[in-house]
C-alpha cells in the first residue's frame, strides 16, 4: 500500500508546484555546503526568533501570549479529513492530465450533436479510475491516520503545574514549554532542550536511527551552566527564558540562548537539543524542556515523500502517444471529410433524421463524435497500467532473495517507484570508491612514526589469511564455475589458500595441540563476527613492540643491537603517537558488562609515575637534548619495566586462558549474562593471537622478551599482586566496545589498543587511558575541535597526563597536516632530524597510498600556558556567540592548529567488498562504462581500480594532472590524439583476426585518471568537448581528489552532453549530489549513515547487488515494460481500427457495431489484465543466462525492443489485424440480413481472441498465472455479453443487445468466422517470429536455448581466457595489498594446469 | 550526523549535510528476509513458447489440414444453396415498375401496383426464404440507429405518450406522441410483395407466404410488446399518432391477427432490427415446403406482384426481391469457403517453406519447452 505513495506525491507535486522537489532543491544536498553558508536555507528567517517559557513557571502569562501560535505536539500526516475527503480527493485527481482527458470526453458526450454513446457510459472510465484511486488514497490515508493516532497517544511523563509532579500524558498533549522526563530507551516526543541528565557529566546519549538511520550513539550535553550532578532538576525553579531560532529542517543546527532571570545568558547549540523520534540510550533519566513540538520538530520538517522521476522510456512513450494523437486526428478527419462528402452526395434520404445540417457542419460534428468513439486510441489507461506494472516490478525487485543481506537484515529499498526500466538502460556508471567499492570497514594496517616505517607484516598476513579463507569458503561452498568471470580468480584463490594451509601447519607445529580447538571454532564463527574481529585484532609490529618495550624496560640499553637505532626522542614520538591515536577521537566507550554507560573509576596511577613525568618533561622542554641527558640508570628499576613485562606476559597469558576458559568466566559474576558474547569474543581473540603469533618471528621475540622480563620480575617485590591486577585488566579490556562516528577512528583506537594504549572511558572533562607501563591515567580533556570538512582534521586539546602541559593532538588528512607541520625553529640538528622525518613520512605516505591504503597524519603541538590562555579566550568567545558561531569556531580552530609537530602517519586498509571485481567485470561486459569518482588520492584510487579489475594489467593509463588551464587543454588534445592512434592500431589488430568473443578484454584500452584540479579545468566550457571526446574513448575514467560538486558536474556533463543514461552509486553524504544528478541514483546503505540512501532511487547494501539489479532486473523491467507498452498500443490500435473501418459502411456517421457497454468495457475489463501480467511476469531470458552473459544487457541498452520502428511495425501489424478482423466478417456477411449488433458480435469475439492469442505469441514465458488470466479475460467477455444479451431488455438503448449474442453463438457461422479471422490475423506475426528466430537467432535466444553442455564449453573458454590474461604482467604500481586484491595474485602455472 | 566528527569519508571531499529523512518507520521486529517462494523469486515453472521454424511448422500443417476440408465443405454447401434475386426498383424505362418509381409521392393514398415476371431455372427444394433487399440504404447511420424508443416498443405506457428525445424529429406530431416514434419506424418498408407461380398451362397459382416466424423469437416475445397486451389495440394506442410516413396507424398493421399487430407485427420487428451494412436484405416471408416429394418452388415462370409504396430512387437506392434457401451456415456466400481454402493452402505452403528452412538453418534439435 505504501507503494501507492507516488500517486499522492504526484498530486502533491502538481498541487504545490515546487514543494515536491524538496529533494532536488534542498541546498543541503549540495556540496561545499559548510558551516559557512548558514543563511541559504529557505526555512531560516533571520531576525525571527522563537521564545519559550516554562509552561508552569512564573512566566505563565507570557507563556500564554507567546505560545498560542506554537504548534502542539499532535501530528497529523493525513491529507484528508472525513468530510472533505470526496471534494478534496476529486480536486487533486483532476490535476492529472489523464483524468482531464476522460472528463473532456465525458463532457463532449453531453453535447447532443456529437453524442456517440449514452451519456452514462462515457463516464464509466472516468468513474472507474477516480474510484480506484480514491480508494487507494483513502486506504493510504487511513493507514496514516492510524499511525498518527498511535504516535499521538504514546505516553510520556510530563511535569504538571498543578500537581507538581511528572504525570503520564499523551504525546499529543505535550506543548512547547513543557518539561518532559524520559528514561533510558524511551523515544523523545518532541524537540527538547536537555536540562538535566542523570549522568554525572551531564551528557546523555541518543540513538538517531529513527531519524537518519545511523546506529551509533550521539552525545548530547546539558545546557552548560546547569548543575551537572547532585539534586534532580526541579521544574518549578526554572525561571529562564529561552530564545532560539524558528523551526527549521536542519538537523545539525540549532542556535539560541537561555536567559536567566538574573540576566545571564547561556548559548544553546545543537548538542543541547534532543530530537524527536530519537531514542535515549545509556542514560537513566533526562529532563528537557520542549522547544519545538509536533510539525515544528526537525524530524517532521525533514519528512518528505518518495521521489518522482520520469523514466527515459516514458519520455519516449510520450512521443509515441503523440503519434497516436496524430493517428486519431487523421482518422477523425477522414471520418469528418468522408461524412461531409457522403452527406453532400446524398439526395433526399428517408433514413436520415435531419437533413438540414450542412455537410461541413455535419462533418465537424462527426469529427468530435469520432474522437469519442475512437478515444481508446490514445492509451491514457496505459499510464495507469504502466504504474501498476511498475509497482509489480518493484514488488519483485523488493522481494528478490539475492538482494537480502543477512548481516544487516536488509533488503533492497526501492524508493523511486517509476524508473525500474531505466535500470535496463544504463550506459554510464559512476561509482564512489569508499564504502561503495570497498567495505568502509577500516582496519589498521601499518604506520610510520618518527620517519620509521613499521610495516606490520604480520598484520598484513593476517588480513591476507582472512581474505584467503573467505575465498576458500566461497570456492568450496558453491559454484564458482557458475560465475564465468570468476574462474581465474578462484584458481588464484586456491593458490592462496594453499599458502594459508601451510601457515596453519606452521601454527600446529609451533603451538601446542590445544590450538586446534579454537581454530575450528574460529572458522565456524568467522562468518558472523568476521568484520568486527578484523578491525579489532591488530597484530602489533614486532619492531614497534620492541621499541615500546625499550621505552618501558630498563634492562635494554638504548643502543642494543637492533637494526634501528632508537633514540629516546623516537620513543617519545612513539608514545605521543599512540596517545594521540587513543585520545584524538570522539569514540564512545561502552562496556559489554555494563549496559549503562559508566566511566570506570580512575585508578590511581602507579607510584613511579613521577619519574615518567620527569622524563616526559625533559623531552618536551628540550626534545633534542634529551638524547644526551637521558641515561639508562634513570629509567632503571622504574615500574615501566615491570609493566612492559606485564604487557608481554599478558600476551602469553591469553594463551593460558585458552586452556582453562571456564575458570576465568566464573571469576566475574557480572559477566554471566554476557557469557555468550564474551565466550565468542575470547575464542576469536585466541585464534587471532594464535594466528598472529604462529608464522613469524614475532612470537619468538615476544617470548624472549617475556623470558627476559620474567627474570627481571623476580627483582620486583610486589610482582604477583600486580600481575593479577593487570590480568583482570586485560579481561575487562576485552569487554570494551568502541562506538565511533567513523570507522577510521575505531580502527585507530583498536590499533592503539593492540599496543596496550587503551581508551577505557570518556567523560566530558577527562579521558581514561591505559598506557603500557604506566597503567590507567586520567587525561584532562580541555577541548575537542571536531572534524569538519574544511579543515579536514580534528584536534583534541588535553593537559598531558605526564608533563602537565597543554598539548594539542591533531589527526587529519595528510595533505593538510603536512602543510601545517612546520619545521620548528631551533637547532640545526633538530631541523635536520625533523626534515628527515617529514621526508620519510611523506615517502611512506606515498607508498601507503600506492598500496591503496587510506592515510592519516598524526601531529601534536605543545602549548605554552599563556598561549593557551589567549587562545582559550577566543574559543570561549566563539562558543558563546550566537551569530556566526560556526565561522568563529572554525577560525579559532585554525588559529590553534598551526606549527604542528609531525608524529607519524597511519595506513588503514579499506577492504574491497565481496565480488566487486566480478561485478565490475560483468558491468563492463554489459557495455556499461564504469567511472570511479573518489576523493581519495590518485595512487589509492588507481590501486583500488586495479584491485577491482576496473583497470586491467594491459590497459594504458592516461594520467592527467595539470597545473593550469592551458596546460590542461594541451594535454587533453595530446591524450586524445594518443587515444585515437591507439584505437586505430587496435582496430587493425582486431581486424587482423582475433576471435570476436574476447575482444572486449583482450583489447588493451585506455583508462583516464584525472585529478580534481584538472577536472575543474576540464569541466569548463571550452575544454568540455575535448574532455568528453577523450573520456568517451576511454574504457574507464577515474577521477580522484574530486569534490562532491565535481562528482555531480561530471555526471551532469556526461548525462546531458552525451545524452546517455547514467547511474550513480555511492554511500556517503558526499555522493548525494551525484546520486541526485544521475538518472538513476543508487545508495549503498553501509557505514556512512543514510543520506545517500535517502536521496537515492534504490538502496542496496552491497555493490555486488548492482550486477543483478542491472543485468537481470533492469533487463527484465525494461523488456517487460517495452513489450507491454507495444502490446498495449497494438491492442488499442487494433481494436479502434475495427470501429474505424466500419465508418466506411455507415456513411462516416460515427456508428459503432457494438454495444456501447462492451465497447467501453473491452478496454477496461476484458483486455486490461493480460498486459499487466505480461508487464509484470514476462521473462524474456532466464536470470542465470542474463547473469552469465552480461552482453545481453546491451541488447536492451540499444533499445532493440522499443525503438521507433518497432512502434510502427506494431501499429502496422495492428492495422493488418484489424483489417482482417473486420473484413473477413464483412465479406462473410455482406449482403445478408445481418443486423448491426449481429455483425459486431463475431468481430468483437475474434478481436478478443486475436488480442489474447497475440499476447501468447509475444510472451516469452507462460505460467499458470498467465493461463488463468487469459482464460478469465476471455471468459469474462463471453460471460458478460451472454448475460447482457439475456437480461438487458431496455437497459442499453439504442444498441439493444437482447438475444443477439445468444443467437449468434448458437450458429456455426459465428465460430467459422471467428476461426478463420483469428488464424489469418495472427499468421503473419507467427510466421515472422518463427522466421526471425530461425534465421537471425538473437543472442538472447541462443543463450536460452543453450543447453548445459554448451554453457560448460563456454565457461571453459572464459576460464581459459581469464587465465591467459591474468598472466600478463601487471603494472608495478600494483603493490601487494592482500586485503585489496584477492583476484590479482599471480597464478603460478602449476595452479593453472 | 549529529555532531560533526572526523569521518573516514570526509577525505573524499567536503562535507555535505544533506537533510536526513525523518520519521522512518520503526524497524520491524521480524526478519526482513524475503520469502523464498517460486512466485516471489520469479521462478514459477513456465512454458516458453519460442517460435522457430521447427516449432511452428506442425501448427501450419495442422491448420492447413483442418482448414482446407472445412473450406471445401463450406464451398460445397454454399454452392448447393439456391438463390434468386430480382431488382424491381424501376430505374430503367422498360422495367415494369418504372412509372411507379417515377410518380412516387408520400401523399398518394392509392398504392401503385406493378408486376415483374421471372423464371426460376432450377427448383428450390427446401424451405424458401423470401427477402426484400435495399441498397444504399444507411440503416446503420448513427442518428438513425438511435432514433427509436425501446421502452415504448416494450409496451411502456409512459414512454408511449412521452417518447424518448432520441426520436426527434419523429417524436411528436400534432401535439400527440408518435407511436412508434423515431426515424427507423418512420421509414418502415411498406411495399407488399406477392408471388405467383405460372404453371405450364398459364394459370397463376398463389404461392402461400407465411408472415409469421420471420422475426427473432427474443424480439417477438421479449423486446416488443404492445401496451396493455394485445387486446383492443385501438384503445391502447389512443392519444398517439401514426408515424408521418405511414399510411395506417400501428394498430392496423395486421388487423387480421392480434398476435401480429401493433408493435409485435413481425414485419415491423424485422425492420426495427437495423441492418449492419448499407446494402442489406431483410426477411419478408417464408415459403414452407409442402411435401417431401415436390420442390417448394419448382422451376418455371413466376410473377411478382408489387404494391410499390417505398421510394428509393431519391437516394439512388435499389429494391430487390430475393428468394433463397438456407443451410446450416446461413445464406449463399462462397466467400467463407474460398477464404478457408485459401488460408488453409497458404498455411500448408508456408509449412512446406518452413520445413525447408528448418532443415537448412535449424538443424539442431530445438524444443520449445525448456523447463525451468
Amino acid at each position: 500500500m505504501e507503494r501507492f505513495h507516488w500517486v499522492q506525491h504526484r498530486c502533491r507535486t502538481l498541487l504545490a508546484g515546487d514543494s515536491g522537489r524538496g529533494w532536488y532543491s534542498s541546498p543541503d544536498g549540495l556540496p561545499n555546503k559548510s558551516a559557512l553558508d548558514t543563511h541559504c536555507s529557505p526555512h531560516r528567517i533571520s531576525g525571527k526568533r522563537r521564545m519559550v517559557f516554562a509552561r508552569h513557571g512564573p512566566h505563565q502569562h507570557d507563556y500564554e501570549t507567546i505560545s498560542k501560535s506554537y504548534k502542539g505536539n499532535a501530528i497529523r500526516t493525513t491529507k484528508y479529513r472525513l468530510l472533505t475527503f470526496i471534494p478534496m480527493n476529486l480536486f487533486q485527481q483532476f490535476h492529472r492530465a489523464a483524468n482531464l482527458y476522460f472528463l473532456f470526453l465525458a463532457l463532449l458526450n453531453w453535447v447532443p450533436v456529437v453524442e456517440a454513446f449514452q451519456k452514462e457510459i462515457t463516464m464509466i472510465p472516468l468513474l472507474v479510475v477516480l474510484t480506484v484511486i480514491a480508494i487507494k488514497d483513502a486506504l493510504e490515508d487511513y493507514r496514516r491516520y492510524l499511525f498518527d493516532k498511535k504516535v499521538n497517544n504514546n505516553v510520556v511523563r510530563v511535569f504538571s503545574g498543578k500537581q507538581k509532579v511528572y504525570i503520564d500524558q499523551c504525546w499529543k498533549d505535550v506543548r512547547v514549554g513543557d518539561f518532559v522526563r524520559l528514561s533510558c530507551n524511551e523515544i523523545i516526543p518532541a524537540d527538547m532542550l536537555l536540562l538535566y541528565s542523570s549522568d554525572p557529566r551531564g551528557v546523555c546519549y541518543i540513538e538517531t536511527a529513527n531519524l537518519d538511520g545511523e546506529t551509533n550513539l550521539k552525545q548530547r550535553q546539558v545546557v552548560s551552566d546547569h548543575p551537572l550532578q547532585g539534586v534532580e532538576f526541579s521544574p518549578e525553579t526554572f525561571h529562564s527564558r529561552i530564545e532560539c531560532e524558528n523551526p527549521n529542517n536542519d538537523l545539525n543546527r540549532f542556535r539560541g540562548y537561555m536567559e536567566h532571570s538574573s540576566g545571564g545568558r547561556v548559548g544553546l547549540h545543537n548538542s543541547n537539543l534532543l530530537l524527536r523520534s530519537c531514542t535515549i540510550r545509556n542514560t537513566e533519566t533526562v529532563v528537557g524542556i520542549v522547544v519545538y513540538a509536533g510539525h515544528d520538530t526537525k524530524a517532521m520538517m525533514n519528512n518528505s515523500g518518495p521521489r518522482y522521476k520520469r523514466s527515459q522510456l516514458e519520455k519516449r512513450l510520450n512521443t509515441d502517444i503523440l503519434w497516436c494523437v496524430v493517428l486519431l486526428v487523421i482518422m477523425c478527419l477522414t471520418a469528418a471529410v468522408g461524412h461531409g462528402f457522403w452527406l453532400k452526395n446524398l439526395k433526399d434520404p428517408i433514413f436520415v433524421t435531419d437533413v438540414e445540417t450542412p455537410p461541413t457542419l455535419a462533418g465537424f460534428y462527426v469529427f468530435w463524435t469520432m474522437i469519442i468513439v475512437l478515444q481508446v486510441l490514445i492509451p491514457i489507461s496505459l499510464y495507469v497500467s504502466i504504474e501498476i506494472v511498475k509497482l509489480g516490478q518493484v514488488y519483485f525487485i523488493h522481494n528478490d532473495l539475492d538482494f537480502y543481506n543477512e548481516q544487516l537484515d536488509s533488503r533492497i529499498q526501492c524508493r523511486a517507484l517509476n524508473i525500474t526500466e531505466d535500470l535496463g538502460q544504463i550506459q554510464y556508471l559512476f561509482s564512489d570508491k569508499t564504502g561503495t567499492l570497498t567495505e568502509n570497514k577500516m582496519v589498521f594496517r601499518c604506520c610510520s612514526i618518527y620517519g620509521v616505517e613499521y610495516p606490520h607484516d604480520e598484520n598484513a598476513r593476517r588480513l591476507e589469511v582472512y581474505e584467503a579463507e573467505k575465498e576458500k569458503d566461497k570456492a568450496a561452498g558453491q559454484s564458482v564455475t557458475l560465475r564465468s568471470g570468476c574462474s581465474g580468480k578462484s584458481l588464484s584463490c586456491r593458490s592462496l589458500s594453499c599458502n594459508r594451509s601451510s601457515v596453519s601447519l606452521h601454527t600446529l607445529t609451533a603451538e601446542s595441540g590445544e590450538e586446534d580447538d579454537p581454530r575450528s571454532n574460529h572458522i565456524q564463527t568467522r562468518t558472523s563476527a568476521f568484520c568486527s574481529r578484523m578491525a579489532k585484532e591488530v597484530v602489533p609490529d614486532p619492531e614497534l613492540v620492541k621499541k615500546l618495550n625499550w621505552f618501558c624496560s630498563s634492562v635494554l640499553p638504548l643502543s642494543e643491537g637492533s637494526s634501528t637505532t632508537s633514540s629516546s626522542l623516537e620513543l617519545t614520538y612513539i608514545t605521543d603517537f599512540f596517545l594521540a591515536l587513543t585520545i584524538c577521537n570522539s569514540v564512545v566507550v561502552s562496556s559489554a558488562s555494563q549496559p549503562r554507560h559508566m566511566v570506570p573509576e580512575a585508578r590511581t596511577p602507579l607510584k613511579s609515575l613521577e619519574e615518567i613525568k620527569l622524563m616526559f618533561q625533559r623531552f618536551s622542554f628540550s626534545p633534542f637534548s634529551a638524547l644526551s641527558t637521558l641515561s639508562p640508570p634513570q629509567i632503571k628499576g622504574s615500574p615501566l619495566s615491570f609493566t612492559s613485562r606485564l604487557f608481554t606476559r599478558g600476551k602469553a597469558g591469553s594463551f593460558t586462558i585458552s586452556t582453562t576458559p571456564s575458570s576465568t568466566d566464573g571469576s566475574e559474576p557480572g559477566k554471566d549474562s554476557y557469557m555468550e558474547t564474551s565466550n565468542l569474543r575470547r575464542k576469536l581473540d585466541l585464534s587471532a593471537t594464535g594466528e598472529g603469533g604462529n608464522a613469524g618471528p614475532v612470537e619468538k621475540d615476544i617470548r624472549e622478551d617475556a623470558i627476559k622480563d620474567a627474570k627481571a620480575q623476580t627483582v620486583c617485590g610486589n610482582g604477583p599482586k600486580q600481575d593479577v591486577e593487570t590480568d583482570s585488566d586485560s579481561d575487562t579490556d576485552d569487554e570494551l566496545l568502541y562506538e565511533a562516528e567513523s570507522p577510521d577512528e575505531a580502527a585507530l583506537v583498536h590499533a592503539a589498543r593492540a599496543y596496550r594504549c587503551t581508551l577505557r572511558g570518556r567523560s566530558a572533562e577527562s579521558l581514561l587511558v591505559d598506557l603500557p607501563g604506566i597503567g590507567s591515567l586520567a587525561v584532562q580533556l580541555l577541548h575537542i575541535l571536531p572534524f569538519d570538512s574544511n579543515r579536514k582534521r580534528m584536534s583534541v586539546v588535553v593537559r598531558h597526563p605526564l608533563t602537565g602541559h597543554v598539548v594539542v593532538y591533531t589527526k587529519g588528512a595528510d595533505s593538510v597536516i603536512m602543510d601545517l607541520a612546520e619545521t620548528p625553529k631551533g637547532a640545526e640538528q633538530a631541523q635536520e632530524i625533523y626534515n628527515h622525518i617529514r621526508e620519510q613520512t611523506q615517502k611512506h605516505l606515498d607508498s601507503y597510498a600506492r598500496e591503496g591504503l587510506r592515510t592519516l597524519c598524526i601531529a601534536k603541538k605543545v602549548l605554552e600556558e599563556e598561549e593557551y590562555d589567549v587562545w582559550l579566550k577566543g574559543q570561549l568567545l566563539a562558543e558563546s556567540s550566537i551569530e556566526n558561531r560556526e565561522e568563529l569556531l572554525l577560525e579559532s580552530a585554525q588559529r590553534l592548529e598551526t606549527n604542528l609537530t609531525l608524529l607519524g602517519a597511519t595506513g588503514i586498509v579499506d577492504r574491497l567488498q565481496e565480488d566487486v571485481p566480478e561485478t565490475i567485470e560483468a558491468l563492463q561486459r554489459a557495455g556499461i562504462k564504469v567511472w570511479v569518482l573518489t576523493g581519495d588520492k590518485q595512487e589509492t584510487a588507481i590501486n583500488i581500480a586495479y584491485a577491482c579489475k576496473l583497470l586491467r594489467p594491459n590497459d594504458q593509463l592516461l594520467t592527467a594532472n595539470c597545473g593550469s588551464k592551458d596546460a590542461c587543454a594541451a594535454f587533453l588534445q595530446e591524450l586524445k590524439l594518443e587515444v585515437l592512434q591507439g584505437q586505430d592500431s587496435m582496430t587493425e589488430r582486431t581486424a587482423a583476426g582475433t576471435d570476436g568473443e574476447s575482444s572486449l578484454g583482450s583489447m588493451a584500452s585506455f583508462v583516464l585518471v584525472i585529478n580534481g584540479q584538472t577536472l575543474d579545468w576540464a569541466l569548463q566550457e571550452e575544454l568540455k568537448s575535448d574532455f568528453l571526446e577523450l573520456s568517451r574513448r576511454c574504457k574507464a575514467v577515474i577521477c580522484c581528489r574530486s569534490t562532491p560538486l565535481q562528482k555531480s558536474q561530471v555526471v551532469r556533463l556526461i548525462r546531458d552532453e552525451l545524452g546517455v543514461m547514467t547511474l550513480a552509486v555511492g554511500d556517503g553524504a558526499n555522493d548525494v549530489s551525484m546520486i541526485q544528478m544521475a538518472d538513476v541514483g543508487i545508495g549503498i546503505s553501509g557505514q556512512e549513515g543514510m543520506q545517500a540512501v535517502m536521496s537515492s532511487d534504490f538502496a542496496v547494501s552491497r555493490f555486488k547487488h548492482l550486477s543483478k539489479l542491472l543485468l537481470v532486473h533492469g533487463h527484465w523491467c525494461y523488456s517487460r515494460l517495452a513489450n507491454m507498452i507495444l502490446y498495449f498500443i497494438y491492442k488499442n490500435v487494433m481494436f479502434v481500427n475495427l470501429l474505424f473501418w466500419y465508418q466506411f459502411f455507415c456513411g462516416f456517421s460515427g456508428s459503432v457495431m457494438t454495444n456501447a457497454w462492451v465497447l467501453i468495457l473491452f478496454n477496461l475489463i476484458f483486455t486490461s489484465v493480460p498486459p499487466l501480467i505480461y508487464g509484470v511476469l514476462d521473462r524474456d531470458t532466464p536470470a542465470e543466462t542474463l547473469m552469465g552473459l552480461p552482453e545481453l544487457y546491451q541488447a536492451a541498452q540499444a533499445s532493440k525492443v522499443y525503438i521507433p520502428h518497432m512502434f510502427w511495425v506494431t501499429v502496422l501489424d495492428a492495422f493488418y489485424q484489424s483489417l482482417v478482423c473486420f473484413f473477413i466478417p464483412y465479406l462473410a456477411l455482406a449482403g445478408s440480413d445481418v443486423g448491426v449488433l449481429s455483425f459486431g458480435s463475431p468481430i468483437n469475439a475474434s478481436a478478443l481472441l486475436i488480442i489474447l492469442l497475440h499476447q501468447v505469441l509475444e510472451s516469452h514465458t507462460l505460467t499458470w498465472i498467465h493461463v488463468v488470466v487469459l482464460l478469465l479475460s476471455g471468459g469474462s467477455y463471453f460471460g458478460f455479453v451472454l448475460l447482457f444479451s439475456v437480461s438487458c431488455v431496455t437497459c442499453s438503448p439504442p444498441t439493444n443487445p437482447v438475444g443477439v449474442e445468444t443467437l449468434q453463438m448458437s450458429q456455426p457461422l459465428f465460430y467459422i468466422i471467428c476461426a478463420v479471422t483469428t488464424v489469418t490475423a495472427l499468421l503473419p506475426r507467427m510466421l515472422f517470429r518463427a522466421l526471425h528466430n530461425t534465421l537471425h537467432r538473437s543472442a538472447a535466444l541462443k543463450s536460452s536455448q543453450m543447453d548445459k553442455v554448451a554453457s560448460e564449453e563456454y565457461r571453459k573458454r572464459m576460464q581459459h581466457w581469464n587465465l591467459s590474461h591474468s598472466r600478463v604482467n601487471r603494472l608495478p604500481v600494483c603493490a601487494d595489498n592482500p586485503g585489496l586484491e584477492p583476484g590479482l595474485e599471480p597464478c603460478t602455472s602449476s595452479v593453472v594446469s | 550526523m549529529m555532531a560533526s566528527s572526523y569521518n573516514a569519508k570526509e577525505e573524499d571531499g567536503h562535507h555535505s549535510g544533506a537533510p536526513a529523512h525523518g520519521g522512518a518507520a520503526a524497524a520491524a521486529a521480524k526478519s526482513k528476509k524475503p520469502d523464498n517462494t517460486a512466485f516471489k523469486q520469479q521462478r514459477l515453472p513456465a512454458w516458453q513458447p519460442i517460435l522457430t521454424a521447427g516449432t511452428v511448422l506442425p501448427a501450419f500443417f495442422v491448420i492447413g489440414l483442418i482448414f482446407i476440408p472445412i473450406g471445401i465443405g463450406l464451398f460445397v454447401t454454399s454452392n448447393n444453396i439456391r438463390e434468386f434475386e430480382i431488382d424491381y426498383t424501376g430505374v430503367d424505362v422498360d422495367s415494369p415498375c418504372y412509372s411507379c418509381a417515377r410518380n412516387f409521392s408520400w401523399n398518394n393514398t392509392a398504392p401503385c401496383l406493378c408486376s415483374v415476371d421471372f423464371t426460376l431455372e432450377q427448383p428450390f427444394e427446401s424451405n424458401v426464404f423470401m427477402y426484400y433487399g435495399l441498397s444504399n440504404f444507411y440503416q446503420n447511420h448513427r442518428r438513425y440507429v438511435k432514433s427509436r424508443d425501446d421502452s415504448q416498443l416494450y409496451g411502456d405506457r409512459s414512454a408511449l405518450t412521452n417518447p424518448s428525445k432520441e426520436c426527434e424529429p419523429y417524436r411528436m406530431s400534432d401535439g400527440q406522441a408518435i407511436a412508434p416514434c423515431g426515424a427507423i419506424a418512420n421509414s418502415l418498408f411498406n411495399d407488399t410483395l406477392e408471388l405467383y407461380h405460372i404453371d405450364s398451362n398459364g394459370t397463376r397459382n398463389t404461392i402461400p407466404l407465411v408472415k409469421k416466424g420471420i422475426a427473432w423469437w427474443t424480439d417477438k416475445h421479449v423486446k416488443f410488446r404492445n401496451p396493455g397486451g394485445n387486446n383492443n389495440l385501438t384503445a391502447a394506442f389512443r392519444g398517439t399518432s401514426k408515424p408521418v410516413n405511414w399510411r395506417k396507424p400501428v394498430y392496423d398493421l395486421d388487423p387480421s391477427d392480434p398476435d401480429n399487430n401493433g408493435f409485435i407485427n413481425e414485419d415491423f420487428i424485422v425492420w426495427m432490427r437495423t441492418a449492419a451494412l448499407p446494402t442489406f436484405r431483410k426477411l419478408y416471408r417464408i415459403i414452407q415446403k409442402k411435401a417431401v416429394t415436390t420442390p417448394t418452388l419448382p422451376s418455371g415462370r413466376y410473377v411478382l406482384n408489387i404494391s410499390y409504396n417505398y421510394p428509393v430512387l431519391s437516394f439512388d437506392g435499389r429494391k430487390r426481391m430475393i428468394l433463397s434457401t438456407i443451410s446450416w451456415m446461413g445464406g449463399k456466400n462462397p466467400f467463407l469457403g474460398i477464404a478457408y481454402i485459401t488460408v488453409g493452402s497458404i498455411c500448408f505452403f508456408l509449412g512446406v517453406v518452413l520445413l525447408i528452412i528448418h532443415h537448412k538453418y535449424d538443424t539442431r534439435n530445438n524444443s520449445a519447452d525448456i523447463p525451468n
